[in-house]
């Protein structure tokens, strides 16, 4: 059982998806306890895989028994037991936040969610070049039909964008797993990262415009400069737990940078070695002030939400193109705030609008809040972890940032994230003020919000101060896992070895 | 060969690219259909083209590589899906938004402004 527990985040959200699509004329009470205690027993093993990895093994699940470099792989490390355990942190707020009626507007909410946690888990946990490919199928194909979830113009309009980009995208990714495939001659990305080292020389161009491909396809994916632009219309038109959801699809794109790019074009590759690393920072700073521009820009409260996922795109971007283990523990430590916070300020931002009733989440003058109290108090605590205001987690996890650049890197990172930060801070207490002081007089409108809303949002608001809490333990665990991305060899000689934990 | 092949390649994916960058749903729809093609061709050949070769390892003969095709499968199936999706996408849109644009807006209106 024990060695089987590196593939039940994929299969078991996959049993689940099925059970739950099957059902879908079922009752809605049996969907919402079968969906919770799926996401909730997802966090139970990958708490499980969690501590698995933290001494540092290295784990591979060899599919059908077909050991590596042959078969598909399934590897646990640090970092991708750090993802999955983010993922279901996450997958449970917004699962309790569906919970509280968005579920029910249109159907098979609860079954596609959980075929898109199997795909976000699936690019977590493969090895494999072309499986990751899949698993951006599957998390993307689940995408699209929770975009539309509720259905709705605006949610039509943006989804059309985001499928048509998405495909091209999709086949992008095709062309450079063949270009790779081509030179090398295998798609495991360790035995990949094995022989890179010894390819001919008159091979590196075809290498270089492989891997530069990859990078665009990420990008997309993680919504760097060029490729961002479909973003703030999806985030903003998705449905509440949707949007929250999506928060982890930027860092999958970030997660495939840091893992292809440390893995496989590591040092051990000689001349190709950190290829990408130019154009990330670049991109990354760029990302971060057009993302600013656009915060200071925005004029309803999810659209400043969706631009404050870009800014943290941004920053975790610029973190990969320092391109070292200290830049690296302390973008991971900032990608566990980051994901958690945005994905409650997504909920928090649909109970605004419910009790705001024909204001919705427009920043303007509206009527006031029956619970504005609480929403203000929750709203507070999630625009000072956002805007990286101590004593919460985004102060920290910038402040590892900043102390992470080296001399060239900090005349360009530390103005650009500081007043991108700063004009956070503006842009959000803004929409705070005019949301619940600037209100018209007259009577406090709107129903009480559903408890189901409460738990989801104070749920997720809630790690920002356990972060704080916990950053000693949480740091020491990035700082490892930043070490082991930092050495591939030992992640290629666990897999190409014939010892390894293969059942 | 080589150069049929190419050829072939490339023209699918001009084809396909100048039909993706069109401002109306339905080209956009069938530039997509046929990038997909030319990357399935693409993915085909990755492996170098063999001609003559049995499908499979044969003894000690020539044989062609066969892990682009189990690739070149599994992506025509993902391809397949997408387009389905992506069509029935299409026609929601247009009758949700009232037309075919990709930006869900009249082209007529923008053209009697331009006049």
């Amino acid at each position: 059982m024990i060695q089987h527990l590196i593939v039940l985040p994929v299969v078991l959200p996959l049993v689940m998806g099925v059970v739950l699509l099957r059902s879908r004329f079922g009752s809605t009470r049996f969907k919402r306890i079968a969906s919770v205690a799926a996401t909730l027993a997802l966090a139970a093993i990958s708490l499980a895989l969690l501590l698995r990895a933290a001494d540092g093994e290295i784990a591979y699940y060899a599919l059908g028994g077909w050991q590596p470099p042959f078969g598909i792989v399934l590897v646990l490390d640090r970092l991708s037991a750090l993802m999955v355990m983010l993922t279901s942190v996450l997958a449970i707020g917004c699962v309790i936040f569906a919970c509280g009626g968005d579920d029910e507007k249109g159907s098979n909410f609860h079954g596609l969610f959980q075929l898109q946690l199997m795909g976000i888990n699936g690019a977590f946990l493969t090895g494999d070049l072309f499986n990751l490919f899949v698993f951006f199928e599957v998390l993307l194909l689940a995408s699209y039909a929770l975009l539309l979830h509720g259905g709705g113009k605006s949610r039509i309009q943006s989804a059309v964008h985001y499928v048509v980009l998405n495909l091209a995208g999709s086949a992008l990714f095709l062309i450079a797993v063949g270009v790779l495939y081509g030179a090398t001659g295998t798609l495991n990305m360790a035995d990949m990262a094995a022989r890179l080292g010894e390819l001919p020389a008159e091979r590196n161009g075809l290498v270089t415009a492989g891997a530069l491909l990859l990078l665009v396809v990420f990008g997309l994916k993680a919504a760097i400069l060029p490729l961002y632009f479909w973003l703030p219309r999806a985030y903003a038109a998705a449905p509440a737990p949707v949007a929250a959801l999506f928060a982890i699809m930027t860092k999958v794109g970030v997660y495939a940078i840091l893992r292809v790019y440390s893995l496989v074009f590591g040092e051990q590759a000689g001349e190709l070695a950190a290829l990408e690393q130019p154009w990330v920072w670049w991109m990354a700073l760029a990302t971060l002030v057009a993302a600013t521009i656009g915060v200071l820009a925005a004029r309803d409260l999810r659209l400043l939400v969706a631009y404050l996922v870009l800014v943290s795109a941004g920053t975790l971007l610029a973190g990969v193109g320092m391109n070292t283990p200290e830049a690296t523990a302390s973008l991971l430590y900032y990608l566990v705030h980051t994901t958690l916070v945005t994905g409650g300020l997504f909920l928090l931002a649909e109970m605004i609008a419910q009790q705001r009733g024909k204001a919705g989440t427009r920043i303007v003058k509206g009527r006031p809040l029956t619970q504005g109290g609480a929403l203000a108090g929750l709203f507070f605590l999630g625009a000072a972890a956002m805007a990286g205001l101590p004593p919460l987690s985004g102060a920290i996890g910038k402040a590892l940032l900043l102390h992470a650049a080296d001399a060239g890197q900090r005349p360009w990172l530390w103005p650009i994230l500081l007043i991108s930060g700063l004009c956070a801070i503006i842009a959000l207490s803004r929409a705070g003020s005019t949301l619940f002081w600037r209100s018209h007089e007259g009577e406090r409108g709107g129903e009480p919000l559903p408890r189901q809303q409460w738990i989801g949002v104070s749920l997720l608001l809630a790690t920002s101060p356990l972060l704080v809490a916990l950053a000693g333990p949480i740091s020491d665990y990035t700082q490892a896992t930043a070490a082991q991305l930092a050495d591939p060899g030992a992640l290629v000689s666990a897999l190409l070895s014939d010892n390894g934990g293969a059942p | 060969m080589e150069s049929l092949y190419a050829i072939t390649t490339g023209v699918l994916s001009a084809c396909g690219l100048y039909l993706t960058l069109r401002g109306r749903t339905f080209p956009v729809v069938v530039g997509l259909t046929l990038l997909s093609y030319a990357v399935n061709l693409f993915l085909f050949s990755m492996g170098g083209l063999t001609t003559d070769g049995a499908v499979v390892v044969n003894g000690d003969g020539d044989y062609a590589d066969p892990l682009p095709q189990a690739l070149v499968l599994t992506a025509i199936v993902i391809g397949f899906a997408m387009t389905a999706f992506a069509v029935i996408l299409a026609m929601r849109a247009r009758g949700d938004m009232g037309n075919d644009h990709v930006d869900g807006r009249k082209h007529e209106d923008r053209e009697e402004t331009r006049r």
